[in-house]
């Protein structure tokens, strides 16, 4: 006797187990074929860092060329930060800013300490190369790239 | 050209080879577009889209998976039992060419209708034990050997309530030959009358034949590596392959032919009738597939010596019986 109603409930649960793939058989998609469709990025997300435009000065960036992202990088992967003064002008302009991303872990305590908010994480993930040469940016030239686009 | 063909050799041979020309090709064709099924069933149940790249719904996919398994190199691991190891994917391939030649797909549309045609299926399927004994043992790898030790010891069980589901269809149209089976089903099919539990019986025992999930201890990924095809790559990795999907059309086309009416059914053509119920069958064995976690094996042969058999056994002596009376 307790072998048919075992048998009955295990084929209760059978048929109830087909249900739930039948239903998910019916249920739409949830994957999105990449490089034909892309998801919305999170406001979140971490790419590389990018230098902000100044409000006043939209052609310009943000950056005050202290130096303190650089200080506080952990892992040593801001090279070089440089700028000029120009003429008649209180603050320092950035004139380069190199950034070895092979070695940058996006932990973000340079956008963190960054006393003139000149920093800010992008949303570029389509990065890929053979060399490495090609992941040391320089952000100026980047900004400048965007500021025509 | 054709007469004179006809004159020499005789109408049988000639309808035979043609026959086997077109069991062939069916095969390849068959075993393709399941492949393809599986994929895009897999990927709905899992709400992913599956193969849709290559051609029209990825349709080309299959096709394009198949050259890549020609092109590739024919590996022979070093200490494998050479002739076994060789003879194994052939092998496997023969009884499935040889169960299509009884199978009636229409009314006029079978290679060949012997009157043991049943007895001819059975007999060939259960040589394909063999080969994956074969398999198992010349590849000199413990997963392989486990996975067709296990196999050899699955069919033995299986095939029993596999018989026994299939004899009172017989004991009730008199007849081994699967187109007289079909043609005493044109006053109902066998499932409505009184076989219902013959045909679950016959189901379950296949789906164990062709060592699919939940039954699919045999080439379990997970635990033993695909068991006995692990050393086998390229062509005659997909000559396994080919023949795993035609196994399975084989046991819905005769579950089809037994208790679903064959080719019977109204408005359409026969042959389209009977590949509409054996591809259902067949979409039912790949839902399970994606649908059941794999048994145990303690579990799996005591289902089958202690449930499956007696059933089988007790549905066979009623319909005695009742025909008796």
């Amino acid at each position: 006797m307790t072998v048919i109603v075992e048998i009955i409930k295990g084929a209760i649960s059978l048929i109830s187990g087909m249900c739930v793939t039948t239903k998910a058989f019916f249920a739409p998609v949830v994957t999105v074929q990449y490089p034909r469709q892309t998801v919305n990025i999170s406001p979140r997300f971490r790419g590389h860092t990018k230098l902000v435009a100044d409000e006043e000065r939209p052609d310009r960036t943000k950056c005050i060329v202290c130096g303190m992202c650089e200080r506080n990088c952990p892992s040593g992967s801001i090279k070089k930060v440089e700028g000029e003064k120009l003429e008649g002008e209180k603050k320092k302009t950035a004139t380069v800013y190199i950034l070895n991303y092979t070695t940058c872990s996006q932990c973000g305590l340079c956008v963190e300490t960054c006393p003139a908010d000149a920093l800010a994480f992008s949303a570029d993930y389509n990065v890929t190369s053979y060399k490495k040469e090609d992941f040391y940016y320089d952000l100026i030239k980047e900004f400048d790239k965007r500021k025509k686009a | 050209m054709m007469n004179e063909i006809i004159q020499i050799v005789g109408k049988e041979t000639v309808r035979v080879v043609i026959g086997l020309i077109g069991v062939l090709i069916l095969v390849v064709v068959n075993a393709l577009m399941l492949t393809w099924l599986e994929r895009k069933i897999s990927g709905h149940i899992q709400r992913r889209i599956g193969p849709k790249e290559v051609g029209p719904f990825g349709l080309i996919q299959p096709i394009a998976d198949g050259l890549k398994l020609l092109g590739k190199e024919i590996l022979t691991p070093s200490n494998v039992d050479k002739p076994l190891y060789f003879l194994a994917p052939v092998l496997i391939f023969i009884p499935v060419l040889v169960s299509f030649i009884v199978i009636p797909f229409d009314v006029c549309l079978q290679v060949k209708d012997i009157n043991v045609g049943i007895l001819v299926i059975l007999a060939f399927s259960s040589l394909s034990v063999l080969s994956i004994l074969l398999a198992g043992w010349g590849s000199n790898n413990k997963y392989s050997l486990i996975g067709a030790l296990r196999s050899v010891a699955q069919n033995i069980a299986y095939e029993i309530p596999l018989l026994l589901s299939i004899l009172p269809v017989i004991f009730m149209t008199n007849s081994l030959s699967l187109k007289d089976i079909v043609e005493v089903q044109r006053e109902g099919w066998f499932i409505w009358k009184w076989q219902f539990f013959a045909f679950l019986i016959y189901f379950i025992a296949g789906v164990a034949e062709t060592n699919r999930t939940p039954f699919d201890l045999p080439e379990a990924e997970s635990e033993l590596v695909a068991g006995f095809h692990t050393e086998y790559s390229g062509m005659r990795f997909a000559l396994f392959f080919l023949a795993e999907y035609t196994n399975i059309m084989i046991i819905s086309a005769v579950a089809t032919v037994f208790f679903l009416g064959g080719y019977l059914g109204p408005f359409l053509p026969g042959f389209v009738w009977f590949f509409i119920k054996t591809y259902l069958l067949v979409a039912v064995i790949m839902w399970f597939r994606w649908t059941f976690p794999r048994v145990r094996f303690d579990q799996l042969l005591n289902f089958s010596w202690k449930i499956l058999i007696p059933a089988a056994f007790i549905n066979l002596i009623v319909t005695g019986g009742l025909l008796k009376l």
